[in-house]
């Protein structure tokens, strides 16, 4: 696909990228991104994937906006309560980039439609809020051999960790299963700063470009901690555990099940 | 001796468990964290018998949810 001038200007910054080039636009332009929940992570990875110029973008989620969300669901408005969150998404995505082709999923990814859907994409990113979602995420990816971002954010503290599945640490290798239900506050319950779910959001919007362009590294293997009081970024290296049930040596996960929490 | 707990320097002494290392730093449910110890995710019967050495490197590794919406 050759650059036409609008697309030219548009994209100028990114074509005078030495990592990028008009080669690089093009290669970002024909890629598919997979945003699986359209909230607090996946609003401001939606905008910039969008506004980066990535071809086909997918927007996966089953809510409606409501009011409490529009404190750090930053793509959605006050005139979008009660509507889809992917129709409201997709609106907002084509407004800022008519180079961009929407797929709207406006239901809640199990076990029985996943790997159809993900099987379409090139990247995977997971924006979710619940750990059924993410587990079935990862479990789908490793199936389907595709790579994604994984992230969750809490209070004032958020994580994210690259995963090429069958080559790089699983999800599962860092945490078995899914907790008990409500063990783990969720952000309704405990809160959340929503700039940092935009700051964590971001930052795999940042992988899934890198991924689709082959350039820098990527995080994998690693995983990435942020705290937005203390400032502090780290990194803890996360080795691939032979024992994880799902990618390891006698892996006892051979098919996907519905998680419920 | 020493030992690093996600990247701060803590104090302790001999014969020091990871439960009771869990205990000691107040993490209030420890069935939700996962642990690992330089550089290798423990099991969770391993918690108990593993006593720690000088100079490990421990890192609690919480769940953490968040992201999109009410569901």
């Amino acid at each position: 696909m050759a650059l036409n001038e609008k697309q030219i200007e548009r994209y100028s910054r990114h074509i005078i990228l030495e990592q990028f080039g008009a080669a690089g636009q093009e290669k970002l332009l024909s890629s598919k991104v997979l945003i699986v929940g359209t909230g607090g992570l996946g609003s401001p990875a939606a905008l910039y994937l969008a506004a980066a110029g990535v071809g086909t973008v997918g927007i996966a989620d089953a809510d409606s906006v409501e009011l409490s969300n529009l404190q750090r669901q930053i793509i959605h408005s006050t005139d979008d309560i009660g509507s889809k969150k992917t129709a409201s998404a997709e609106k907002k995505i084509r407004a800022l980039n008519p180079d961009v082709i929407v797929r709207s999923y406006n239901t809640r990814l199990r076990a029985g439609n996943i790997s159809e859907i993900i099987r379409e994409y090139d990247f995977i990113m997971d924006c979710t809020d619940n750990f059924s979602s993410k587990f079935l995420i990862n479990d789908a990816c490793y199936f389907e051999k595709k790579a994604f971002s994984h992230a969750g954010v809490l209070k004032f503290e958020g994580q994210l960790i690259t995963i090429l599945p069958g080559k790089t640490a699983c999800y599962r290798c860092i945490f078995s299963s899914p907790p008990p239900a409500d063990a783990v506050p969720s952000c309704s319950q405990a809160g959340v700063l929503g700039v940092l779910a935009g700051v964590v959001g971001v930052l795999q919007a940042t992988e899934a470009i890198k991924y689709v362009l082959s350039i820098g590294d990527l995080l994998t293997d690693t995983l990435l901690t942020y705290n937005a009081l203390t400032m502090n970024f780290r990194r803890v290296h996360i080795a691939r555990n032979r024992q994880c049930a799902l990618c390891g040596d006698n892996p006892t996960i051979t098919e996907l099940k519905d998680d419920s929490q | 001796m020493k030992i690093t707990v996600n990247g701060k320097e803590i104090s302790f002494t001999e014969g020091l468990t990871l439960n009771k290392l869990l205990i000691r730093q107040k993490i209030k449910m420890p069935e939700m964290v996962s642990v690992e110890l330089n550089g290798r995710i423990l099991k969770r019967p391993d918690f108990d018998r593993t006593i720690l050495k000088n100079a490990d490197k421990v890192e609690f590794l919480y769940f953490m949810g968040g992201g999109s919406g009410t569901e």
